[in-house]
């Protein structure tokens, strides 16, 4: 075999596993990132949207947030305007989570309608206000 | 002071758009008073864009809050080392950076270059004048100016964000802006040897101590910024595949890619077109990040930004893309090889793996970035991954690369034979099966840890004996004692041998990362006196004693202080304090949510982090997240190494090409003269 050919051998094997893994990582680990009317949309069509693990990204309903520290609970309601969804989440949350504050709620709608979040994250506009996951 | 600063913004639109004509139009008519125009025109560029951070920054600390930027941003009681980082903590003020600092390399560039190369210079002066213009425009007509006034004069600023209020923050931007930035000058000459169609390796020597040094600043600013998320974010990582930190790594990436790739350019005479598509990659990517972290385009909720300046950096990255791309097609037959691949088991066919690995590496990020968009654009629904995606994705490149990093340095060019293969192998595959070996016994199971560890055994030995083979050839031959030959090795063969202490940094950053797959983590709340514990991955028992809540008000905050006692396996090792902050302004009216400033305690196995998530209803009993962060130390000191490392690359002098250390070229020797006669 001349040196060219081994060589686009070994070309192939990288690229092929770069394509394998990218693949294969966004099947595994993909998720739908909707706002909570595209939710609606999406559950009201296809039931097998409850329960699957999603994003949601809202605003937080001014004076909806409790923080109960006692028990790490998180509660609020999110919307975009025209659906709303109450949040429960476990956890610590960012500082930054509060009213009226753009975030992006990872988890689960269960059948009762509210969205049980794994994590919640607050987004601000500025590089300089990048903020952690809770 | 606001006058002058718009007005010198104005100035430096004029210049900077002279200086791109006169450079284009003197470059390409061979007219020497234009060329002497567009050289000038850096100079003055410069000088305007001085005086306008001058001005910001004088109207930052005369607390001027009737300039918008200064009131938005600043307050009157912020602390002094803040009030310079403010210059650069918004979006105006880092515009104006940006376009100041890249005039300043501009012009150190028309002075710095040597005679040899100043055929590039009007080009040069050309492109640099051109892309600084543009951030002036954006600052002038987006517009973003910083000199914006207000109606009104508030009576105080709204202050800083306190995440901002780090010192990693004061560095970490600039340093990260420095690297984004410093790659417009190998861009520029790569367009300016495309325009005068001068494509040999003579502009890869003019263009590769700006590459280093880019390539140094964005690793330092990397850096910076992996240590202020894990000492402020408080998440208890340092790396969260957050789009912006992507944006940064996509052309330190791109830039390591090309370090290696120019060397067989350099020695062969091939891989022309590849260079030149990863020098307008790069820099592409450069401003592609800039423009991500301005727009909000990807972490937005919204699909897209609200502010124009999105569209102005959409608008530019476009053009500028297309622009180069045209002109780097029409050079395409002037960019043939001038030799060929003989043999896979090659010193320039382990740099072409090298290459694609990284941009696979780069490629997969960049799509894992943009999915989101991607998948909107094609099936109308986003769809986002996370860490989990890019970690199995990288993990496994990642460690084929650090592979790669310690087979490529053994291999000789054009071809390797068996016996040259043995002799080179044979201590470092031991290292790394005897590492394997010896973590497999002590109990570790994590493959991704265990093949980091035993693959970085294998680097590390290949370095270890390249540099005793040095010295004790040295030893020999001129019967310096090993630590003088050492340095003398090290100090002769700067490139080379730094080039190898950064791979060490390498070893040591892939081993520290792989320390996170042991991180242990919980959560509890406390009263004073109760205590948590936590089995470390180390065997060690810590136990974490609530002693207390203080609070107190400080210089521009309200704190509220934990104490705890720190115990491993019952005796006593210190004490950690975290803490909240409630920023207030002068007047004590609260500003900012509450931030959080995380405790650590840091070792060389593990790093004890804790975090204070609140009170219980305003009494001492408190919720905190305690994590056991193992191998962070090495993270820093790898770091640490890497930019030592750099330096040493980038001493001036002592640099031979790449190949010819102590071992005897085994190749095109005829080249090798050639590249010394020219010096
Ligand atoms: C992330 C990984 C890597 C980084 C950051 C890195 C960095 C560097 C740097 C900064 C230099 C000095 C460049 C110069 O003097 O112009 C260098 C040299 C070198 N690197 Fe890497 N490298 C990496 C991976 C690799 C890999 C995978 C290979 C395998 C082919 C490799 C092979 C070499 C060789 C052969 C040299 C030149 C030594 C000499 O001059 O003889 N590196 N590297």
């Amino acid at each position: 075999m001349k040196a060219g050919t081994k060589f686009a051998l070994g070309a192939i094997l990288i690229v092929g596993s770069v394509g394998y893994l990218m693949a294969s990582g966004i099947k595994q680990t993909g998720q739908y990132f909707l706002t909570p009317s595209e939710l609606a949309q999406h559950v009201s069509a296809d039931p097998s949207f409850y329960d699957l693990g999603l994003k949601v990204g809202a605003r937080v309903v001014p004076g909806t947030v409790s923080k109960e520290t006692a028990t790490q609970t998180l509660r609020c309601h999110i919307t975009d305007g025209t659906v709303n969804y109450a949040v429960v989440f476990k956890g610590l949350p960012p500082d930054t989570f509060t009213d009226s504050v753009e975030v992006v709620v990872e988890g689960r709608l269960q059948r009762d309608g509210v969205i049980h979040a794994t994590n919640v994250l607050a987004k601000c506009g500025s590089r300089y206000e990048a903020v952690p996951k809770a | 002071m606001t006058l002058l600063g718009s007005l010198s913004l104005w100035l430096a639109l004029l210049v900077g758009l002279w200086g791109a004509i006169t450079g284009f139009v003197g470059g390409a008519q061979q007219r020497t008073d234009l060329q002497q125009s567009a050289r000038h025109a850096t100079f003055v560029l410069f000088g305007a864009l001085l005086v306008a951070v001058i001005s910001l920054e004088v109207a930052i600390f005369r607390h001027d809050f009737s300039v918008q930027y200064v009131a938005s941003r600043t307050s009157r009681n912020l602390p002094t080392f803040y009030l310079w980082s403010a210059l650069y903590s918004g979006q105006e003020g880092s515009l104006l950076f940006w376009a100041a600092v890249l005039s300043l390399f501009g012009a150190m560039t028309q002075l710095l270059t040597s005679r040899r190369h100043r055929a590039y210079l009007p080009y040069v002066a050309a492109v640099t004048s051109l892309v600084a213009t543009f951030f002036v425009s954006v600052m002038l007509f987006a517009p973003a100016n910083p000199f914006q006034r207000l109606p009104f004069t508030p009576l105080d600023g709204s202050g800083m964000n306190p995440q901002l209020q780090n010192p990693g923050m004061v560095f970490h931007p600039p340093m990260l802006y420095l690297g984004y930035i410093s790659i417009t000058i190998p861009f520029a000459f790569a367009v300016a040897a495309l325009l005068t169609k001068k494509l040999d390796a003579d502009w890869l020597v003019a263009v590769r101590k700006w590459t280093i040094v880019s390539w140094l600043f964005l690793s330092i600013g990397l850096l910076i910024g992996m240590w202020w998320a894990y000492v402020e974010l408080g998440w208890g990582g340092y790396w969260a595949w957050d789009p912006v930190e992507n944006a940064a790594l996509l052309p330190w990436l791109v830039m390591t890619a090309f370090l290696h790739s120019v060397m067989i350019q350099e020695k062969r005479g091939m891989l022309k077109k590849w260079n030149l598509a990863l020098v307008i990659g790069a820099w592409l990517l450069s401003i592609f990040g800039t423009f991500l972290t301005r727009s909000g385009v990807i972490s937005s909720v919204h699909s897209f930004t609200q502010s124009p300046v999105g569209y102005f950096f959409l608008f530019f990255l476009l053009a500028a893309a297309v622009a180069s791309i045209i002109l780097y097609v029409n050079r395409l037959p002037l960019l043939e090889a001038e030799a060929t691949l003989e043999s896979v088991i090659s010193r320039e066919a382990s740099f072409l793996f090298n290459n694609l690995l990284l941009i696979g590496i780069a490629f997969s990020v960049l799509w894992g970035t943009l999915f989101p968009i991607l998948s909107e654009a094609v099936k109308g629904t986003k769809v986002t991954v996370g860490p989990p995606f890019f970690n199995q994705v990288n993990i496994p490149l990642g460690l084929a690369l650090l592979a790669m990093t310690g087979v490529g340095p053994l291999i000789a060019w054009r071809r390797a034979s068996i016996p040259n293969l043995r002799r080179q192998f044979a201590v470092p595959a031991t290292t790394g099966v005897f590492v394997l070996l010896i973590l497999l016994v002590a109990g570790m199971r994590d493959i991704g840890a265990l093949m980091a560890f035993s693959i970085g055994g294998f680097v590390f030995g290949t370095v270890v004996q390249e540099f005793a083979r040095g010295a004790r050839a040295r030893h020999r031959q001129y019967g310096e004692p090993i630590p003088v030959a050492l340095v003398q090795l090290l100090s002769r063969n700067r490139r080379r041998y730094g080039g190898y202490i950064v791979h060490v940094a390498i070893v040591l950053l892939f081993v520290a990362f792989s320390g996170m797959a042991f991180k242990r983590e919980t959560e509890a709340t406390l009263r004073p006196g109760e205590t948590a514990t936590l089995q470390g991955p180390d065997g060690h028992q810590y136990s974490f004693t609530h002693l207390g809540i203080s609070q107190y008000n400080a210089l521009n905050r309200q704190v509220t202080a934990a104490l705890l006692d720190v115990r491993r396996d019952g005796k006593a090792i210190g004490r950690l304090r975290t803490e909240k902050r409630q920023h207030v302004d002068a007047l004590g009216n609260r500003t900012f949510e509450p931030s959080t400033e995380v405790g650590i305690m840091s070792g060389l196995r593990v790093d004890l982090y804790v975090v204070l998530a609140g009170l219980v209803n305003g009494t001492e009993q408190a919720v905190f997240r305690f994590t056991i962060n193992p191998l962070v130390w090495w993270v820093w000191f790898g770091g640490f190494v890497l930019v030592i490392g750099g330096l040493i690359v980038l001493w001036p002098g002592g640099g031979a090409p790449p190949g010819t250390g102590p071992r005897p070229p085994r190749t095109q020797a005829g080249y090798v003269v050639k590249l010394e006669a020219e010096r």
